[in-house]
């Protein structure tokens, strides 16, 4: 964790990106508002009051120095505009080859998880130099992942998943904070980010107390054990569709519109599947929401991703 | 000055309990509403020190952490919802709208006498609330947390605010008929002084604005009570929903809160200027297009709740547009000084020092506005001190400015000009100490609503204790001589600082008819060539 200092210590890709925006605004700031301080404080003294019956002459306004001052601002702001778009645009979209990691936000605590199946609580290990994409929800009310040395946040939203991503550049421990206020021990949802070399990782992530179980692997049980596979079979002839390949592509839905199959659907299609059924299907299946944990959700959903192309028996 | 027989004027026109509470003379309910506002302000300020207090050290050493998040939120719900957004148009707006327009009062004097009972029955349920246990849910009432979460007085909490959106709706809705309808012969929309002009916008936002609040509320109290699926995403409700009904409303309110304070300073900065305002046509207009701007920007507040990266491209765009128009005004009131002939009086003080951090509250939002670097500081302290530096920095000084620069017209007294310059110095600094160490607190990251926090944040937490002490002496001056100069400050003069304006040309304390006989308006606002030398007043120092 940082020392105190005045300036956040930059231990992503984009943190360079962020802080440059930031000292770019503060010479903006530091230009308008000297500029302005001086004006008013050298006015003050050279036109100061000395009788009381001083008349001072009207000046007459003019059209160009307000068009000026509109205008020069103007520029000024878009391309503000434009500079923070372009770094939004880089922290919205993660690498492909990203590593996925699984939050769950709830009061108080953070919940994690690898896709190689490790689990952590308020503590986030990842390698240097690897992205990690993460895919969030709570389980109760909105919390905000939020790593300052990353220049990351993102808020995790009860009933759907956000995504935030990173690329951490250098060895170390981080604070991971709850931003957005969720009650009582809010201060207290904190934890820490470890980073570290990527041997090192790898060593970590097969540790740990043997339970380890790939998330994809534990959703295909998960599968089974919840009946999800009396319906879901390969072929034409399940009640339900089969769901090989399904993630990612549009799918028709009854009245004939197609949804793309995110996590977001597929979540959807498992906790309240009548909102939006596929075509040619009865609306038989039940509701799961209540019965789930999020982090269940998440296995079946690694599951069905994982299906791939072809049916598999 | 010479002595007069006791002249008949609204304040010694009647006296008892009855003549105040029943009063439908504007004059007499700004009053009411300025001992309404200052009460709530105190206990606002007090949950602030209590605040302050328990971040001087990083544990949770002062009050245990269910505690603090009540502080915090009834600093927040009082200050924003029971000050800022009354203070001006309330108390300066409701005694001056009707006198700068050359009026004898305002188009519906009964409801304006009724607009001030809804604020304080509002004012009652907030504050009944808080003595049955108070609420947690921080100002904003984000939601499943207010509906689900939360085992706190939300729903008569928000009630009170319910009930106060129709006292700001009546007044607005005052002050619009009013304007329209009743200004003195010759005073055209274009000599209108900038004080209307602001609380004109102010009025339209605020009618505009204060019913999607009321139905949000309304909703949000369905989904509490009665478990109707709005909100909550376990009841098949959308809490990202709330944030953008909440701000709908908030963010303009924000408007409400400063725009009235920029007319203050307009009026201020001519006077003490002795100028016409420079570019009037370009601050009267200003004034219009960012309450039109204002409505448009709300899902700056959403950038990391999730909400469509498209949707936050537009509304980071507008947010950098609405800053030009505030831009123009600064730009504006700097040329007015130009050749001016500037008196140093305490409401100049106030007005400057509110361009200097309004300027810089202004500055620090465009930080905000831009997206990728949003990200990094919403939901920190840099927000805190950002709009600590517009709601304090801008509104509560504009408002402070005007109380000094009307006090001798309100009550008929000059106030101490001596203790005034001093205690708006300190309230400058105190300022400055207070917020500006939370911009770098902020920065580093830490994030707000924290109860306890990571050592290394401790010095600037310290600092920023150390400067709302300061800040505190800054308000507990003017409280005490303000008071002090009611039974003992000279005698004001009709137009003691040589002031434009129809509200300066009768009598101090004026009549409660305001004008003897209904003026006539031959010439601009601000035509200060050939306005009246100030008078060298006792106590102006």
């Amino acid at each position: 964790m940082s020392r105190f200092g005045l300036l956040p210590v930059q231990a992503s890709t984009v943190a360079a990106q962020v802080d440059a925006l930031f000292f770019f605004l503060i010479g903006v700031s530091v230009v308008f508002s000297f500029l302005i301080a001086g004006l008013i404080v050298y006015f003050m003294l050279r036109y100061r009051r000395r009788q009381a019956d001083e008349r001072p002459a009207a000046i007459a306004n003019s059209l160009r120095l307000e068009v000026a001052w509109t205008a020069v601002p103007f520029v000024l702001v878009m391309g503000i505009f434009l500079w923070g778009a372009s770094v939004f645009a880089t922290l919205r979209r993660a690498p492909a080859d990203a590593m996925q990691v699984n939050v769950v936000g709830k009061q108080w605590m953070w919940k994690l998880q690898h896709m190689e199946g490790r689990r952590e609580i308020n503590e986030l290990h990842v390698p240097v130099g690897r992205p990690v994409r993460l895919v969030m929800t709570s389980e109760d009310v909105i919390h905000s992942f939020f790593v300052p040395a990353f220049r990351i946040k993102q808020d995790t939203v009860p009933g759907r998943y956000t995504t935030a991503w990173f690329e951490a550049t250098a060895p170390g421990t981080y604070h991971l904070f709850c931003a957005e206020y969720c009650g009582t021990l809010h201060s207290g949802m904190i934890g820490r980010v470890v980073v570290m070399e990527p041997a090192a990782f790898q060593d970590w992530l097969s540790g740990g107390d043997g339970q380890a179980w790939p998330v994809a692997e534990a959703g295909a049980a998960l599968f089974e054990r919840q009946g999800c596979v009396s319906c879901h079979v390969a072929g034409d002839e399940g009640r339900g569709p089969w769901l090989a390949g399904v993630a990612g592509t549009r799918v028709v839905i009854e009245g004939g519109r197609s949804v793309l199959a995110d996590d977001a659907y597929l979540r959807e299609s498992i906790m309240n599947p009548r909102a939006r059924i596929v075509r040619g299907y009865e609306p038989i299946m039940p509701a799961y929401q209540g019965l789930l944990t999020e982090e269940q959700v998440m296995e079946l959903i690694a599951y069905i991703k994982s299906l791939g192309e072809a049916p598999t028996s | 000055m010479t002595l007069e027989t006791p002249r008949t004027h609204y304040l010694n026109v009647d006296y008892g309990v009855r003549s105040w509470l029943l009063t439908v003379d504007h004059k007499r309910i700004a009053l009411l509403y300025l001992v309404s506002i200052t009460l709530m302000f105190i206990l606002g300020g007090l949950f602030a020190v209590l605040i302050r207090l328990e971040l001087l050290t990083p544990y949770g050493d002062l009050v245990q952490a269910d505690t603090y998040n009540k502080l915090f939120t009834m600093h927040g719900v009082i200050m924003v919802f029971f000050f800022l957004i009354p203070s001006i148009p309330a108390v300066l707006g409701n005694f001056l709208v009707p006198m700068m327009i050359g009026a004898r009062d305002l188009a519906f004097p009964r409801l304006n006498l009724a607009s001030w009972y809804l604020y304080n029955v509002g004012a009652l349920f907030t504050l009944g609330a808080m003595v049955t246990g108070g609420v947690d849910t921080g100002w904003t009432f984000y939601t499943p947390y207010s509906t689900a979460g939360s085992g706190t007085n939300v729903i008569p909490t928000a009630l009170g605010i319910f009930v106060l959106g129709f006292s700001s709706i009546l007044t607005a809705l005052n002050f619009i008929v009013s304007i329209h309808t009743m200004r003195a012969p010759g005073l055209t929309w274009f000599r209108l002084p900038l004080f209307i002009w602001a609380q004109y916008a102010t009025s339209l936002i605020t009618i505009l604005g204060t019913p999607v609040l009321a139905v949000t509320i309304g909703l949000l109290a369905l989904e509490r009570v009665f478990r109707l699926g709005i909100f909550d995403p376990a009841l098949g409700g959308d809490p990202i929903l709330f944030q953008h009904l909440f701000w709908f409303y908030s963010h303009p309110a924000v408007y409400i809160m400063i725009l009235p304070s920029m007319g203050v300073i307009s009026e201020v900065i001519t006077c003490f200027a002795r100028k016409r305002i420079y570019g009037y046509g370009f601050v009267a207009a200003s004034s219009l297009l960012i309450a039109v701007f204002g409505f448009l920007v709300w899902g700056h507040h959403m950038f990391t709740s999730g909400q469509s990266a498209y949707a936050s491209l537009v509304f980071s765009f507008l947010s950098m547009a609405v800053a030009i128009p505030s831009a123009v005004k600064v730009f504006n009131w700097t040329a007015t000084l130009y050749r001016g002939s500037i008196a140093w009086d305490a409401p100049m003080l106030y007005a400057l020092g509110f361009i200097g951090l309004f300027t810089i509250g202004g500055l620090t939002g465009l930080f905000l506005a831009a997206l990728g670097l949003d990200v990094h500081v919403h939901d920190t302290y840099f927000v805190v001190a950002h709009f600590h530096y517009i709601m304090v920095g801008g509104a509560l000084m504009g408002y402070l400015g005007g109380i000094h620069f009307w006090w001798p017209k309100i009550t008929g007294r000059m106030y101490p000009e001596w203790l005034a310059k001093p205690a708006g110095l300190i309230v400058f600094l105190g300022f400055n100490l207070t917020f500006f160490p939370q911009f770098v607190v902020g920065y580093l990251g830490m994030p707000r609503r924290y109860h306890v926090y990571p050592d290394e944040f401790q010095v600037l937490n310290v600092l920023s204790t150390a400067g709302a002490s300061i800040l505190g002496l800054g308000y507990l001056l003017p409280l005490c001589y303000l008071l002090w100069s009611l039974r003992y400050g000279a005698t004001a003069s009709a137009n003691p600082w040589g002031a434009t304006g129809l509200e300066w040309q009768t009598p101090s304390p004026p009549p409660t008819e305001n004008f003897p006989e209904t003026p006539v308006v031959t010439e601009d606002a601000y035509a200060y060539e050939h306005a009246p030398a100030p008078l060298p007043e006792p106590g102006r120092g």
